[in-house]
């Protein structure tokens, strides 16, 4: 005994006694909620990388390769036109295909983002249990990438809906403002499903239904008009409904004779507003509370 | 207690200079359980997994393992400590959770500063060249762009990737197996490290690879403060730590000298 009786005054403490001593810290600790958001704004490169690689890297394979990005969005426009545009010719609505389109592609935003960022944990594992970095990185770069994608069918709705005969306005600038809000939203509720679908893997099969559904309560295919024979209370349910207004807000600006739930401009962008700042900042806190369990799968 | 004014022990010898030995891991009794989903086990049908919720039991194909139960130890600067066992006895598993890379489920591990975990696993994206994947990868370990575009060339030349032809603007998954792990390394290895964990990557690699590393190891050891070498490879470890630790299905079986230690499991692997 007492062979370092001297040398060690750290004899006799217990293991915790002794990290406490020299000023260790618990290996993987969260940090403080300003802590995260300082590491995260420090990997800001990484993030735009990465969702930048898995743009390239999912049409790497495709002989059409980046083309997809203008393809995808086309084809499906020109699927659901055919079945309700000229199918079942829904005449209730002026300049039907412009309404479809953005209607569609403004959803298919929030839908690919929340499908993406379901796995963007689980997917990631290894890399997860290989490095250190705050691991909103991965949910954010999928938002990420999803926006590039958007910003592509972007070009491709802007092409369709003045070859359609819609005037060129100023107001068409409103879209910048009103996609960067529905981006906000969209990164908060990535973040939360990308928690809720590291812990169950079932989250993955569900999730296509839930963006179904959500996708006939946004109006994305037939008019809003009908949402008005719903009884009163399930009218102001779907005007509040996060995904209806940012299609409106898109409609509003895009299109001249677009019908409306929402009659009230000014209603559109502070609930547009609201969702954005209540899903951002919440699903940041939710994700961050769940930030050291991420390795664990 | 003061009674022992006399020279520092064989033990301590290692660490002459410093009075104080300072902890730099100080591990306190860690369990972790790993949770395995299973693809198809038995009972997988739609009645099964019906019959499941209704009398409401756990799936089956959720299995836990306990690779880790109950490991204590405390590691000091200026120390390279080698883990040693066969395998699936914990060993790279208790190297992530010091690395804080997978939570303890029971117990603690406290670091000084942040661990790095230098490994030839780091996940990269297949369908991208290797020189995205360079960049990508020096990203994700934190270092700036400015950085990064210095030293990209750097590693593709230590990977010696581009030895037969120009294989970095090719996408990895075009690359053999050994390139790749080669790869990975290099970026892994471009950091400096406070308390640097590495784990196998020694074996990587044809032989002019490995004396590469081997030499960039050193001088990243010379740069850390403690060193963990985990490794089937007795004679790297025997190299390269004073100190070894023998784990054996999730416990410590032995804690000293390497010698000692090697030989112990020598013993134990040959009787087996």
């Amino acid at each position: 005994m007492a062979t370092t009786a001297l040398v060690d005054p750290d004899t006799g403490l217990t293991q915790a006694q002794l990290a406490a001593r020299h000023g260790l810290r618990v290996a993987g600790e969260r940090p403080s909620l300003v802590e995260y958001s300082r590491r995260l704004w420090a990997y800001r490169h990484f993030i735009a990388a990465y969702a930048n690689a898995k743009l390239v890297a999912s049409y790497s394979n495709a002989k059409l390769g980046q083309l997809w990005q203008v393809l995808t969005p086309l084809t499906n426009a020109a699927v659901y036109y055919l079945i309700f545009g000229v199918v079942l010719s829904q005449n209730e609505i002026p300049n039907y295909i412009a309404y479809l389109t953005t209607g569609l592609f403004i959803f298919n935003f929030t839908q690919s983002a929340v499908l993406a960022g379901t796995q963007s944990i689980s997917s990631n594992l290894g890399l997860i249990r290989a490095l250190h970095f705050p691991r909103a990185s991965l949910p954010l770069s999928t938002t990420l990438t999803q926006f590039q994608q958007l910003l592509a069918s972007m070009v491709v709705l802007i092409g369709i809906v003045l070859a359609t005969g819609e005037p060129l306005t100023w107001e068409w600038l409103l879209l910048v403002p009103a996609l960067f809000l529905q981006a906000v939203f969209n990164a908060g509720v990535v973040l939360v499903v990308a928690r809720l679908g590291s812990k169950s893997s079932d989250l993955k099969q569900v999730m296509p239904f839930i963006m179904r559904t959500w996708m006939y309560g946004s109006g994305v295919l037939y008019s809003v008009s009908l949402f008005e024979r719903l009884p009163s209370w399930a009218t102001t349910l779907v005007q509040y409904n996060p995904l209806l207004v940012y299609i409106e807000l898109a409609r509003y600006t895009l299109l001249e004779k677009a019908p409306l739930l929402n009659e009230s401009l000014t209603q559109l962008w502070l609930v547009g507003a609201g969702w954005a700042l209540v899903a951002g900042i919440g699903g940041f806190i939710y994700f961050w509370r769940g930030e050291q369990e991420y390795g664990r799968g | 207690m003061a009674d022992h004014f006399d020279a520092p022990t064989e033990a301590s010898a290692t660490m002459t200079q410093t009075q104080e030995r300072i902890p730099t891991v100080v591990v306190d009794d860690a369990h972790i359980i790993y949770r395995v989903h299973q693809g198809a086990a038995g009972g997988t049908t739609p009645v099964a997994a019906l019959r499941r919720l209704v009398k409401r039991t756990h799936a089956p194909n959720v299995r836990e393992v306990h690779a880790v139960k109950g490991v204590s130890f405390t590691a000091y600067r200026g120390e390279a400590i080698g883990l040693i066992g066969s395998n699936g006895s914990g060993k790279s598993t208790i190297l992530r959770a010091i690395a804080g890379l997978l939570p303890v489920n029971r117990g603690a591990i406290h670091t000084q500063g942040q661990p790095s975990l230098l490994g030839v696993n780091a996940a990269l994206l297949n369908d991208l060249s290797g020189e995205r994947n360079v960049v990508l990868g020096c990203l994700a370990m934190g270092m700036h762009p400015d950085d990064v575009a210095k030293q990209a060339a750097g590693i593709i030349d230590f990977s010696g990737i581009n030895e037969r032809g120009d294989f970095a603007s090719l996408p990895m998954r075009t690359y053999s197996s050994g390139m790749a792990a080669r790869l990975r390394f290099s970026i892994a290895a471009a950091k400096k490290h406070d308390v640097l964990l590495i784990d196998e990557a020694l074996a990587t690699g044809d032989k002019g690879f490995r004396k590469r590393s081997e030499q960039r190891v050193r001088e990243l050891r010379e740069g850390a403060g403690t060193v963990f070498l985990v490794s089937h490879q007795l004679s790297s470890v025997r190299d390269t730590c004073e100190r070894t630790i023998w784990l054996e299905s999730g416990l410590i079986r032995m804690d000293g000298p390497t010698d000692e230690v090697i030989r112990a499991y020598e013993a134990y692997a040959n009787s087996k």
